[in-house]
């Protein structure tokens, strides 16, 4: 089935994958027509088709590129190099910059060197997705979307199940809706294109993304489960496309992992005011030493 | 004959075969590239012919600054 997509004509192919888009959010409920749509772009392939899509769509979006100062600021300068000519390139594309280093003081590396025994990429994570989120709530974004694909959500389904964290697999969904004021709703509406569609699709668009991986993803986990995927895919045509849809119909409809589990106190961060399950400052202020 | 250009790698192969065939036979994983020929996406079950010179695109993203390693909990 999914061979016949990609091999449709690029014009053809183009117009199924903005629709499928379109299908998804409006399946899902992403967002609406009326609301106001943060994307998060990283100048990779997903993100920049993500933007092109919803801006095709007529989606009131903005890009928020969060500049991380990686390899010493090579690889954030060219990832927003990609960011800032996309933008050039259509009108209504605009972005907001959040740089790290300038907004706090350090790069997410010298808080790494400076704790020895944290990775980076679990600080970038986390500095992400905080960032993310602030941005998305201060300024009133309805939504906050992410250009995950289906084999982005295929390997964490995998390093989830390895690992048996049921509080992650009740929680890993294609919409997550805001549950705090301090929490932004969050959207996938790429999940369920395999990685190769909108890698295709990038590409059939002409789009200049950056190609090269972060260096700090050499080694990582969730490169390994991508391709442990891919073999089975390559075996069984629609693997990952089960184990990832069939996994979300089946929680759904057997309320798999709703069962108990202690209920998240959620306490409010005393610097920042996002929702922290710690007593006084979230991961993220703790991070920076503020108080 | 056909050439195979990924990443800076090359392979020269028989022609005939398709590009899923040819993309085995180097010892890469079909899913996980494109296939690009004379600028044009094409799909993986194109036949290959004499001459066709044939770029890979890798389509593993691990590391675009949005990726997803650690994504955990919000709010924690
Ligand atoms: S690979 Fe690690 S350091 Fe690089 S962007 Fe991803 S999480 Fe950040
Ligand atoms: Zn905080």
């Amino acid at each position: 089935m999914r061979q016949h997509r990609l091999a449709l004509c690029g014009e053809h192919f183009t117009e199924w994958f903005i629709s499928r888009t379109q299908r998804a959010i409006e399946r899902y409920g992403m967002f609406g027509p009326e609301d106001r749509v943060l994307v998060a772009v990283s100048g990779g392939k997903d993100s920049l088709a993500l933007w092109d899509v919803l801006l095709r769509l007529g989606y009131d979006v903005e890009g928020l590129y969060i500049n991380l100062a990686i390899a010493d600021q090579q690889y954030s300068e060219e990832s927003k190099a990609r960011v800032e000519q996309f933008a050039s390139e259509r009108s209504g594309a605009d972005f907001q910059i959040v740089d790290v280093k300038k907004t706090y003081g350090k790069s997410v590396l010298e808080l790494a060197r400076e704790r020895r025994g944290r990775e980076v990429c679990s600080l970038c994570g986390l500095v992400k997705r905080h960032i993310m989120n602030r941005v998305a709530c201060e300024r009133g974004f309805a939504a906050l979307a992410t250009g995950h694909n289906l084999d982005d959500e295929a390997a964490v389904l995998f390093q989830n199940v390895l690992r048996w964290q049921t509080g992650y697999l009740a929680r890993q969904a294609p919409v997550l809706p805001s549950t705090h004021p301090r929490l932004a709703r969050k959207a996938k509406p790429f999940f369920r294109f395999y990685e190769r569609e909108t890698a295709a699709y990038a590409l059939l668009q002409g789009t200049d993304y950056i190609y090269e991986e972060c260096p700090h993803s050499k080694g990582a986990t969730t490169i390994l489960y991508k391709e442990l995927l891919n073999r089975l895919e390559t075996r069984s045509r629609g693997a990952k496309q089960q184990f990832y849809l069939s996994f979300l119909k089946t929680r759904r409809e057997e309320g798999l992992f709703s069962g108990p589990r202690e209920k998240l106190d959620l306490g409010e961060c005393e610097n920042c005011g996002q929702p922290t399950t710690a007593p006084a400052l979230c991961a993220f202020c703790r991070l920076w030493g503020m108080s | 004959m056909i050439k195979l250009v990924y990443r800076g790698k090359e392979w020269e192969l028989k022609a005939g075969m398709t590009a899923r065939a040819a993309i085995k036979k180097v010892g890469l994983d079909p899913e996980s590239v494109l296939v690009v020929r004379d600028g044009q996406l094409v799909t993986d079950d194109t036949i290959l012919k004499d001459g066709d010179e044939v770029r890979l695109i890798a389509v593993i993203s691990g590391g675009a600054q949005n990726c997803f390693h650690f994504e955990g909990c919000p709010g924690r």
